[in-house]
């Protein structure tokens, strides 16, 4: 078990000894955030906002139109949550490759209640044009795609979550911008579970279980919300012939509804869709106890693929 | 450089009349604050900013003021200004960094250009950053995160210059949102604050020089302008804000500009 973001910090301070155009930004969220050590390490490209997202964003902008490659971290309600606009307007729509790092999104924050959880930022985001979407699933991957949006020019918004999390990639497994990757193959599978995020691992789980009692089931990790990989999502669609969504965050506007804007323009298959079902969060122990009150855990996903499997054959 | 403040006042007179002839073909546009920001636009590229220096407008809405006085500069085609606004123009209806070379920053949404001229003095000290903001837009939040932003960050390269000409869209800056006193919260945020008549040339130039000269912390200039500056019946009248105007005002208002 290690943290998203701690992968995420430790692949800053890399990027900082190789790429002197790295530049770190906070909203007061340093240690949280996990820039401390780039901060400490690059005293001079590290910049320290205060409690200010909207300058967090628009700062942010100016200096990557002056050549720098701004990393900016806050947690995910109040960047992108507070600074659509910011986000749109000064980075997106003049391309500049500002990368807003949106922590503890999700159910992360789960005692601090509904202000401080954040189910809507995938789909605000995504919206945007020339916005990069990327939803790492573990501290490793969280590495790699800290990495991958460093250099690849564009707008991008970096999801991360603030807990603990069962690594299910490894260090050697290939991370692509925009290429999703088969978790689990089987040999005849009937549906195809695709979700992104630390999530993923109740899926994996939920795929064991459902071997037990003979149902056989792909796991998709589609890290990249956008752009999509289309060709990922219709060939596991034509496949299985059913698909099964999961997400940590709303399924209106998230990962759910752009495989379903996939599927409905290539090859239609029933799906399910596992997230939160137009409802706010609230406080709690921990995460998981948030996951089973709003439907995310194995047993979710178990009767979800049951469910479209009757689907598909009725 | 040697400035001939003559020839600046007749550059100004056309950049006005662009101004007029753009809105009125446009048959949409902000006139109002675009003619009380030109002798400070005219001033900034006719007298001011140097190679390395950039100039980043906040209030992108004035853009006819902008694109009339880098036409007149020749850093854009003259016969360009004609397509302000239409389909597939470079000069877009608020001004944007990927259609017009020469733009620093998107612009219109109020209160973010600060903020990016901020980061972009932060990373480039050898030059000289000027920003344009209007005294509206002091209503942001956003702005005045910015302002934080560069007292903290001593960025003594940053000079600001508010277009303050009173209106905003609804009315009068003192009816919408009084703002109290400009100066005063500048100079409590750690900035140097300069007061100009925003149309004289000696008082644009001698507050830019001094403002370069300052060390340590960033600069702002208010510049009390005229709103409509130049048209009579513009003058002062919020109406004039986003309004084009028709066919027997465009006539009258260029009759006073001639």
């Amino acid at each position: 078990m290690k943290s998203m973001r701690g992968g995420f910090g430790e692949m800053l301070v890399e990027l900082g000894k190789k790429n002197p155009d790295i530049v770190v930004l906070t909203a007061d969220l340093a240690d949280s955030t996990r820039v401390k050590e780039f901060a400490e390490a690059f005293p001079n490209r590290f910049f320290q906002v205060g409690v200010a997202e909207q300058a967090l964003v628009t700062v942010a902008a100016g200096m990557a139109g002056a050549g720098k490659i701004p990393f900016i971290t806050s947690y995910a309600v109040f960047s992108p949550g507070r600074t659509f606009e910011q986000i749109k307007v000064t980075a997106a729509l003049s391309d500049l490759p500002v990368k807003i790092v949106g922590s503890h999104a999700g159910f992360g924050a789960s005692m601090y209640g509904a202000t401080h959880q954040s189910l809507e930022d995938i789909a605000l985001m995504r919206v945007i044009p020339n916005m990069v979407v990327v939803s790492p699933c573990d501290y490793e991957e969280a590495k790699k795609a800290t990495f991958a949006v460093a250099e690849n020019g564009k707008p991008s918004y970096l999801r991360l979550a603030r807990q603990d999390s069962p690594i299910i990639t490894d260090e050697n497994s290939k991370f692509e911008i925009g290429k999703a990757v088969i978790l689990r193959e089987s040999k005849d599978p009937q549906v195809a579970i695709i979700g992104c995020g630390p999530v993923l691992a109740e899926a994996l789980a939920a795929a064991d279980q459902l071997k037990d009692i003979g149902i056989e089931v792909m796991v998709i990790n589609n890290h990249t919300i956008k752009p999509i990989d289309d060709i990922a999502i219709t060939n596991a669609a034509r496949i299985c012939g059913a698909i099964v969504t999961v997400e940590e965050h709303q399924v209106m506007g998230g990962l759910g509804s752009t495989v379903a804007e996939v599927v409905t323009q290539g090859h239609i298959v029933p799906m399910e869709f596992v997230g939160v079902k137009d409802v706010f969060g609230e406080s709690a122990k921990n995460y998981q106890e948030l996951w089973k009150k709003f439907g995310l855990t194995k047993e979710n996903i178990t009767e979800a693929v049951k469910k479209v499997i009757t689907r598909k054959n009725s | 450089m040697e400035i001939d403040i003559n020839n600046l006042e007749s550059i100004s007179g056309r950049v006005r009349r662009n101004i007029l002839e753009m809105v009125y073909k446009a048959g949409s546009g902000h006139p109002g604050g675009s003619l009380s920001a030109v002798e400070i636009m005219v001033a900034l590229y006719f007298g001011i900013l140097e190679d390395r220096d950039r100039f980043f407008l906040s209030n992108g809405h004035i853009c006819p003021a902008l694109y009339s006085v880098m036409a007149e500069k020749g850093l854009i085609d003259k016969n360009l200004l004609a397509s302000y606004t239409e389909l597939g123009s470079s000069l877009q209806g608020h001004p944007e960094k990927t259609k017009l070379k020469g733009i620093e920053n998107t612009s219109g949404p109020l209160g973010l250009g600060l903020a990016q001229a901020a980061g972009f003095a932060a990373i480039k000290k050898g030059s000289y950053i000027y920003c344009m903001t209007s005294d509206g837009e002091h209503d942001e939040g956003n702005h005045w995160e910015a302002v934080n932003f560069a007292a903290k960050y001593k960025l003594s390269n940053l000079i600001q210059i508010v277009d303050k000409n009173g209106i905003q869209i609804e009315g009068t800056v003192e009816e919408i949102m009084p703002l109290g006193s400009l100066k005063e919260k500048y100079l409590a945020s750690d900035w140097n604050v300069f007061e100009i008549d925003g149309h004289n040339f000696d008082e644009i130039f001698d507050s830019t020089s001094k403002a370069r000269d300052k060390k340590g912390k960033p600069s702002v200039i208010l510049a009390n302008t005229v709103f409509g500056k130049g048209i009579s019946f513009m003058e002062s009248n919020p109406d004039w804000h986003a309004k084009a105007p028709n066919g027997d005002e465009f006539r009258k208002a260029m009759e006073e500009l001639k």
